[in-house]
């Protein structure tokens, strides 16, 4: 569903070209279980960003679910974050003045869906990740693990196939990380396909499938008996 | 994104920022309560000026010796020189003529008036009968003076000399000394205040014939004539200079003046001093618009971060540049709006401590500064909304 071949991502730093991603190849089928390793600076992130459509590569090509993506307008890639990804950053990326529900329910306003509905979804998934109680919280008056799963719970409103997560645990401590962690696997269990990009080797063995980068390119590919 | 829920999320965006949208709606309702302001006090002192110009009479023509250098200038011919006299035969001449209801000559001079052991001088205006008509003046007490009768010894006193002059006893009847001449008074004016520049409660009229032989002339200093309709004014005019031109020997040696160019004239010159005055103030709300650009800019650049975000989860270029376009139309419609009522409350203040002043702002002004307080500000919005839609998500994402 994933099929990435020959990504190239380039930047350039005054006359300084970097690859961020140098010849990517890589397939992910639906419902895998990924984690991505790697030092810092060796292009997981943009990697994540281009599967996400939120960064375009220089070249190559890129298929999701059968669609050439570098041939999609704006529009058609922003229909497809919205309805096909789901995000998780590593700083959670709340907006400050608006309610834990509210932060929530922004997918499902970009979307269009009738308030009525919004309601219903947005008080299911709250209940899901035992937000209730914090319902009318801004994420100012959250805990860590709690603005997490606020985001996680953002990022599948829409109930996406695949989550992308970029070092979600990464401003977590050990405890409610691996809590964090566990909501994600959930996901993963009822069929999503889950990108899961860390610094944790410990968490990153729970992956089925784990592949590590290094300078723009894929070390190693390693897929779990298991997976 | 749906336009409603574009609209409310922009709103809730406004609202939580208290203070800085505050400052916004402050800065254009200022600017559009002072074209609200400004244009009412134009307009109010336009009315003012129309309303008592009116009040002095109706299908008015004044006829007075001398000719105007320019054609229509009211200026230069009362400053003219006066090169023939306008007589009484004159007047009594223009009265015959066809489109005229009637006439009022007139003289002004100074003289002592004396009685029940009081002195003092008074301004003596001398006319006839339908003075009062014509000026659209009052009586108190008493009659005026008698038709056809120009030649009895009649004087009518202005509210304030009566009342000096006979302060517990009744005016009619009694018997003054004006100059060398007796009088018996007919009348009392009612008190008029000061109108046009001329305060009627201190004067005294007494017959044109008994003015002439005090004053010792023959020449009038004006002829009122009131026309029969209005629009018999211009062909009055026009028979009025043709008939003093052959009374006087084909010179063309006197002006009139109607009511109405006069009035019209003050009409055109308020009017665009109204203009002006409202110009001046749009110039706020310019100044407004530039404001809420800059807080617009200022907000995209503090809300990258957001914008990134907003992107990440699906939203478009255009749904971010509506959302910010949004945020202005509020920003300026609130602002329009208490501006329009701040406007609207100032002028009520005005009409209570100046009630002779009609303030109340013209309805193409109040729609003319909500109009262009909409505008500018989302004319200001344009260019930030578009930055923030062109914004690259994954850098702005990662600005913290
Ligand atoms: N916007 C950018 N401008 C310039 N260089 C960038 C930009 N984004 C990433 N890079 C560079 O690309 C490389 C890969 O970055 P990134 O994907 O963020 O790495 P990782 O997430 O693995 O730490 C790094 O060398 C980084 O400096
Ligand atoms: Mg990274």
């Amino acid at each position: 569903m994933i099929r990435l071949s020959a990504i190239t991502r380039t930047f350039h730093m005054g006359d300084q070209t970097v690859y961020a991603l140098n010849g990517i190849n890589l397939h992910i089928a639906s419902g895998e279980y990924v984690s991505i390793m790697g030092p810092s600076g060796s292009g997981k992130s943009t990697l994540l960003n281009i599967i996400g459509l939120l960064d375009q590569p220089d070249s190559g090509r890129y298929e999701l679910d059968g669609r050439l993506i570098t041939d999609l307008s704006e529009t058609e890639q922003a229909q497809i974050r919205r309805e096909k990804i789901g995000f998780v950053f590593q700083s959670f990326h709340l907006i400050p003045r608006l309610t834990a529900a509210e932060n929530i329910e922004l997918p499902l306003i970009l979307n269009g869906m009738p308030q009525e509905q919004r309601q219903i979804r947005v008080n299911d998934a709250l209940q899901a990740f035992e937000l209730k109680q914090r319902a009318s919280h801004r994420p100012a008056e959250l805990s860590g693990g709690q603005r997490q799963r606020v985001a996680i719970a953002r990022a599948t409103i829409m109930q996406p196939s695949v989550i992308l997560a970029d070092e979600p645990t990464g401003n977590l401590d050990h405890q409610i990380g691996a809590e964090v962690m566990a909501l994600l696997e959930n996901l993963h269990h009822t069929g999503t396909t889950l990108i899961v990009v860390t610094h944790d080797r410990e968490l990153g063995a729970r992956a089925h499938r784990q592949i590590a980068m290094r300078d723009g390119k894929i070390l190693t590919d390693q897929a779990d008996d298991a997976g | 994104m749906t336009l409603a829920d574009t609209l409310r999320t922009s709103f809730k965006t406004v609202v939580s920022y208290r203070v800085r949208s505050l400052l916004i709606i402050l800065a254009m309702a200022l600017g559009v309560a002072a074209v609200v302001v400004l244009t009412a006090l134009g307009d109010g002192a336009r009315n003012y000026v129309i309303n008592q110009f009116s009040s002095i009479g109706t299908n008015l023509l004044v006829v007075l010796p001398g000719r105007a250098e320019t054609s229509g200038s009211f200026l230069g011919a009362v400053l003219g020189q006066t090169p023939r006299d306008l007589t009484l035969k004159d007047a009594q001449l223009l009265g015959r003529l066809p489109q005229v209801r009637r006439y009022a000559p007139l003289n002004v001079g100074a003289a002592e008036l004396s009685a029940a052991n009081r002195l003092r001088e008074v301004t003596v205006l001398g006319s006839n009968a339908d003075l009062i008509p014509i000026r659209h003046m009052k009586l108190a007490q008493g009659g005026f003076l008698a038709h056809g009768t120009e030649r009895n010894a009649q004087i009518v006193l202005g509210a304030k000399i009566a009342n000096e002059f006979f302060p517990r006893s009744q005016a009619i009847g009694q018997r003054v000394r004006l100059g060398d001449s007796r009088f018996m008074v007919s009348g009392v004016l009612a008190a008029q205040g000061e109108s046009m520049g001329f305060n009627t409660d201190e004067i005294v009229i007494i017959p044109i014939d008994y003015a002439q032989a005090m004053f010792n002339t023959t020449s009038l200093f004006r002829i009122l004539i009131e026309a029969k309709s209005h629009n018999d004014i211009e062909p009055a005019k026009q028979a009025i200079l043709a008939t003093l031109k052959q009374s006087h020997d084909g010179e063309e040696d006197i002006t009139v003046i109607t009511q109405d160019a006069i009035l019209s004239t003050f009409d055109r010159i308020l009017h665009t001093m109204t203009l002006a005055v409202a110009g001046i103030a749009a110039i706020s709300l310019i100044v407004a618009g530039i404001l809420v650009m800059n807080v617009m800019l200022v907000a995209v650049n503090q809300r990258t971060a957001e914008i990134g975000l907003l992107k990440a989860i699906g939203a478009t270029s255009s749904d971010i540049r509506r959302l910010f376009f949004a945020e202005a139309v509020w920003l300026s419609f609130a602002g329009a709006i208490l501006g329009f009522l701040l406007g609207q409350f100032g002028n009520l203040m005005l009409r209570l401590a100046f009630p002779q002043l009609p303030a109340w702002a013209p309805v193409w002004a109040s729609i003319a500064g909500i109009l262009v307080a909409l505008i500018t500000g989302i004319v200001a919005c344009l260019w930030p909304a578009s930055q923030a839609a062109r914004l690259d998500a994954v850098k702005a994402l990662s600005k913290r």
